[in-house]
């Protein structure tokens, strides 16, 4: 039997999608595929189209490659467009003049940019947005172009505004509707959107009617518009709508719908025998589907339906969840309240920038439809409930209202789709965690083998935790949240206990609320919070056994023992001798330098006994140690501000450096890190830290609890336009708050979302008071400052504590264990392997890569 | 008969915390429990993380048992018997220790 040839027109995201498709089907080998393209190369994703602005490559953005299609048989022509399809014999022409008869034939040809008939559209600098080549056209024009244009707020058309304004044009958005997004949001969801867009820089212009582009008087052109306003600017991006690409249909014959869109059936077959169509060309139920799931789904039906299963399409669900210009917007259903007789809710807090709209059916019951701008953490939720036809458990309104007080919070791994990934290493989901949990695993050991989360690198401990705690409680089983088998209390509970108490010591401490000796969970907890609260010296008698060993030796440790050296630098900011000392030091020790992610300077490889001397001359050069070793504040990196940047509006330095000097030392449950940028540009990442701080030509804004790390948060805007007494009296208050409040070893991201009533509450306490303890706070801050002390400078003064610092007790050698080879030109490169290592140390020869 | 070498001075050791000593060209991480003024020793070469690092840990009890916990990746050994509690076939050798006067001594 001859095989069945299937001929696809459109190699696109669907066409591709049905071709791959095909080539899984167990049955291939009995067909032959040859796809056409119009565009010069084959499918590429279209969806991530933008991310080319961000520095995606075109490579990067291909869906499939020539070596796919040779490998599986597939024949593909691109740059040639088919432009005739004769029925009657079952083939189709392209421009170039091929011919290629077909058994099944296959429209995939996708839609095209609608622009609207105005005079003057066609010039140049006037382009659409849809395509590779399109966006090389934007990149061109946006470079001899000062002010651009997007004509149409609709989802595509935000997305183009955004691209234009990373290229760094002045941006407009011209709608002809009353709102942004008129498709998905409704009233105030589209107000709100635009005010948040407006902020960050992209002017709006709503009910404008063009009527002609002409020649400009500022800029290259000037639209004009039905009301008698205008605009001038030098590049104009159409967004306004896409319309099918059916002119194949059209032309020969085949059944399309009365605005246009090839008619399919519930197969995807056309009004044409052995003719299918799918993706964005087809018209089903009268609807064009413009989302690329769809399309999949289509895809799949129609190969379904060509190989003889009985897939149907039964039209798909268009909910929408993105971050358009970074605001989140969300729109589920019948957003707009269509649906006769529906119920609406609607939230809207103007101080945090959210809106929300809840639409259930007219006997209360039923989400049929939501949207959400600002704040779509109830997205998922709410999809689910839509979908799966769910009845609201109690009121509606409590789907969309913040919880305060009382009301269950928004928990953060609750918030999380149990595909998501919680340990990279061993790719364990939270899925697996919560079968492994009801599977019996309830404790952490059990977890890490059963499910090999934790087991690699070990980064994803406190996440794997808090899903297991999570799934422990949704079984209804009383998750124990004591420190540690020596303390059945919390870490909040037992700060409170030292800070009542007034206990000093872990033993004090250990003999009244614990048992047996304690280990090395609850005895660095418990240093720590004695630290916080009474700052003493870490490297006391009384507290020297519980500190971790990067504490007791004021470096941290690397994996053969040997320790790092990190100077503080506050601010990032550093002389030129100071620079010099730094060189000294690493090249007369011989260690392995590096410039940090923290704009400090790292020194590797340092032998215990090295360590003092090291410091000493630090110390004397006026270094002060850099605690990267303890939980405590780590870095304020800073950008350059205001004393050289062209846009600075405040000092940033000066803030970054004074800010670093007021917490140095304080210990907390977590390390901390904080920024400080010179203006909205955000050169400092200070949206990436526990605390952020941004000049603005009113003052600082202050921002929290955000976190690079294993799973980055952004941190939230807390309060605006502060001057700077009032700025530090917030962080004050807000840092003792989280280091009496939080678990151990819980950064404040986590620690925010995990607090009852989150950043409402945090402002309640902060700023308004409600828990009358901000004086006791900022007091408790106060000690911390006036009690520092360099851990390094106090322990080069101790003779007893500098015993310490030998490899042996009684003996002056040194680690035999230690190995390096020279590294691109640094004598203290590590070798890879512990094999190699051991070969080294212990004196056998070994062969070196060089590196080139 | 067996012999005993002197290490160190017992007041060379801080309470609930670790020190490494050389002998007999093995290198020994020996601790001072606080709670009971007593002294142990085991090797301080951490097999799982592979580096001499042992004495550098956190001393504690886990269901009783006396333990460090690695510096490096936080298995608990067994100060009387060099047992890891975690990986039992990856356990160090044990040694034994004695306070005389004020001096510590390892058997040798
Ligand atoms: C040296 C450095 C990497 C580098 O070569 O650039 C580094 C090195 C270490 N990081 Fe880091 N981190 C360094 C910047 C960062 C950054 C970037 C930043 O600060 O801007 C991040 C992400 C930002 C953040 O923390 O929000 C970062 C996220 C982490 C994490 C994950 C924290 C989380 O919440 O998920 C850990 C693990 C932890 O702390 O539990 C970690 C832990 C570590 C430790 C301490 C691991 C360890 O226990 O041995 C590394 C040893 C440092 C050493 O021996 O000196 N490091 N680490 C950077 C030191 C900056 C400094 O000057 O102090
Ligand atoms: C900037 C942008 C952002 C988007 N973002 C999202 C998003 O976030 N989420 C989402 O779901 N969707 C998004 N979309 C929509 C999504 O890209 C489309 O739904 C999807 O690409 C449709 O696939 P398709 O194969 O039907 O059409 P297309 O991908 O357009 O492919 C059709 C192909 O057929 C070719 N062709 C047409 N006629 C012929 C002919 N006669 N002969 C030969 N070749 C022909 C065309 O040149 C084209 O290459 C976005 C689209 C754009 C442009
Ligand atoms: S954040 Fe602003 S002030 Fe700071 S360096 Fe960047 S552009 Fe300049
Ligand atoms: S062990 Fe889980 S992320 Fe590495």
């Amino acid at each position: 039997m001859s095989k069945q040839k299937i001929i696809v027109v459109g190699n696109g995201m669907v066409g591709h999608k049905f071709i791959e498709n095909m080539i899984e089907h167990p049955d291939y080998d009995q067909y032959e595929v040859v796809t056409f393209s119009e565009e010069p190369r084959l499918a590429y994703d279209r969806v991530q189209l933008s991310y080319y602005f961000a520095g995606k490559t075109v490579d990067e953005l291909m869906l499939t490659s020539p070596d796919y299609y040779d490998e599986n048989g597939v024949r593909f022509i691109v740059s040639d467009k088919v432009v005739n399809i004769d029925h009657a014999n079952k083939k189709v022409v392209t421009e170039s003049g091929r011919e290629e008869s077909y058994d099944k034939l296959i429209l995939a040809t996708g839609s095209y940019p609608f622009v609207p008939p105005i005079p003057g559209k066609d010039q140049e600098h006037c382009l659409v947005y849809r395509t590779i080549e399109d966006l090389e056209g934007m990149t061109a024009s946006a470079k001899v172009s000062k002010v651009g244009v997007v004509v149409g707020g609709g989802l595509l058309g935000l997305e183009a505004a955004n691209a234009l304004k990373n290229l760094g044009l002045e941006t407009h958005v011209v709608e002809f509707a009353p709102r942004l997004m008129a498709v998905q949001l409704d009233e105030g969801g589209g107000q709100l959107l635009r005010s948040k867009i407006e902020e960050l820089g992209v002017s709006v212009h709503t009910e404008k009617n063009t009527t002609e582009i002409v020649a400009g008087e500022t800029c290259r052109y000037r639209m004009n518009f039905a009301d008698g306003s205008h605009i001038e600017t030098d590049m104009i991006l159409f967004s306004a709508g896409i319309r099918p690409q059916d002119e194949l249909a059209r032309q020969f014959d085949i059944e399309i719908g009365p605005r246009g869109g090839i008619v399919i059936d519930n197969y995807c077959q056309t009004s044409a025998k052995d003719v299918y169509a799918i993706g964005e060309c087809a018209l089903w139920d009268g609807k064009i589907f413009g989302l690329v799931a769809p399309g999949y789904n289509m895809a799949k039906v129609a190969v379904s339906h060509i190989t003889g299963g009985g897939l149907a399409f039964e039209g798909a669900d268009m909910s929408t969840k993105l971050k358009l210009l970074g605001v989140d917007v969300a729109s589920i259903g019948d957003a707009q309240a269509r649906t006769p007789g529906c119920l609406s809710y609607t939230y809207a807090d103007g101080h945090a920038g959210v809106y929300k709209r809840l639409v259930v059916s007219a006997d209360n019951k039923k989400v049929i439809g939501a949207v959400l701008v600002g704040d779509v953490e109830a997205y998922g939720n709410l999809l689910q409930m839509m979908l799966g036809d769910i009845e609201i458990p109690g009121s509606p309104e409590a789907l969309i209202l913040p919880s305060i007080d009382g009301a269950a919070p928004a928990l953060g791994v609750d918030a999380l789709p149990d595909s998501a990934q919680i340990c990279s290493c061993h790719d364990v989901t939270k899925g697996d965690i919560f079968e492994a949990v009801k599977g019996g695993c309830t404790d952490l050991a059990g977890i890490k083998s059963c499910t090999k989360a934790v087991t690699g690198c070990g980064g994803c401990a406190a996440m794997t935790t808090q899903v297991m705690n999570a799934a422990l409680t949704e079984m209804g089983v009383e998750v124990d949240d004591s420190l540690c088998e020596h303390f059945s209390y919390t870490r909040q509970e037992i700060f409170d206990i030292i800070r009542v108490k007034g206990i000093k010591s872990f033993d004090e401490l250990l003999e009244s609320y614990g048992q047996g000796r304690g280990c090395e969970i609850c005895k660095p907890a418990i240093g720590s919070m004695l630290a916080t609260h009474w700052n003493e010296y870490v490297l006391d008698d009384k507290h020297i056994g519980l500190q971790d060993t990067n504490d007791v030796f004021l470096a941290n440790m690397q994996r053969d023992g040997t320790y790092s050296v990190v100077p503080r630098i506050a601010g990032g900011e550093i002389t030129p001798e100071q620079l010099i000392v730094l060189g000294e030091v690493g090249r007369d020790f011989g260690l392995y330098t590096k410039i940090t992610g923290g704009q400090r300077i790292d020194f590797f490889g340092a032998q215990l006994h090295e360590l003092p001397p090291i410091w000493e001359r630090l110390v004397e050069a006026g270094f002060e140690t850099g605690h990267a070793y303890g939980k405590s504040l780590r870095t304020v990196k800073s950008c350059v501000g205001s004393t050289w940047c062209r846009y600075g509006m405040l000092d940033s330095v000066s803030m970054a450096v004074n800010l670093e000097m007021r917490y140095k030392g304080l210990r907390s449950p977590h390390k901390l890190k904080m920024a400080v940028s010179g203006c909205t540009r955000e050169c400092a990442e200070a949206q990436g830290k526990d605390v952020g701080v941004i000049a603005t030509d009113k003052g600082w804004n202050l921002y929290l609890c955000g976190n690079g790390g294993m799973k980055p948060r952004h941190a939230d805007l807390f309060a605006q336009d502060l001057d700077d007494e009032t700025l530090l009296k917030y962080i004050d208050r807000f840092l003792m708050f989280y280091c009496r409040t939080a678990d151990k070893l819980q950064r404040t991201s986590v620690w925010m979302d995990n607090l009852e009533g989150g950043l409402e509450y945090l402002h309640e306490v902060i700023v308004e008071d409600k828990l009358g303890i901000c004086e006791e706070l900022e007091a408790d801050m106060q000690r911390v400052i006036d009690t520092y002390e360099c851990e390094w400078k106090k322990t080069l003064n101790s003779p007893e504590r500098l015993k310490r610092f030998a490899h042996f007790i009684n003996s002056d050698l040194t680690d035999d264990n230690l190995a390096y080879v020279e590294m691109r030109g640094q004598a203290k490169g590590r070798i890879a392997t512990d094999e190699e290592r051991q070969k080294q140390a212990k004196g056998v020869e070994i062969e070196t890569v060089e590196l080139v | 008969m067996s012999e005993w070498k002197d290490i160190c001075k017992l007041t060379d050791l801080a309470a609930n915390t670790g020190v490494c000593a050389l002998h007999n060209g093995e290198q020994v991480a020996i601790f001072l429990d606080g709670k009971e003024q007593k002294v142990h020793a085991i090797s301080n070469f951490d097999p799982i993380g592979k580096a001499n690092v042992l004495s550098r840990g956190i001393i504690g009890d886990i269901k009783g048992r006396l333990v460090v916990a690695s510096p490096l990746y936080k298995q608990h050994f067994c100060l009387e018997t060099g047992e890891c509690l975690e990986e039992p076939e990856n356990s160090v050798k044990a040694y034994q220790v004695r306070v005389e006067g004020d001096v510590v001594q390892l058997q040798a």
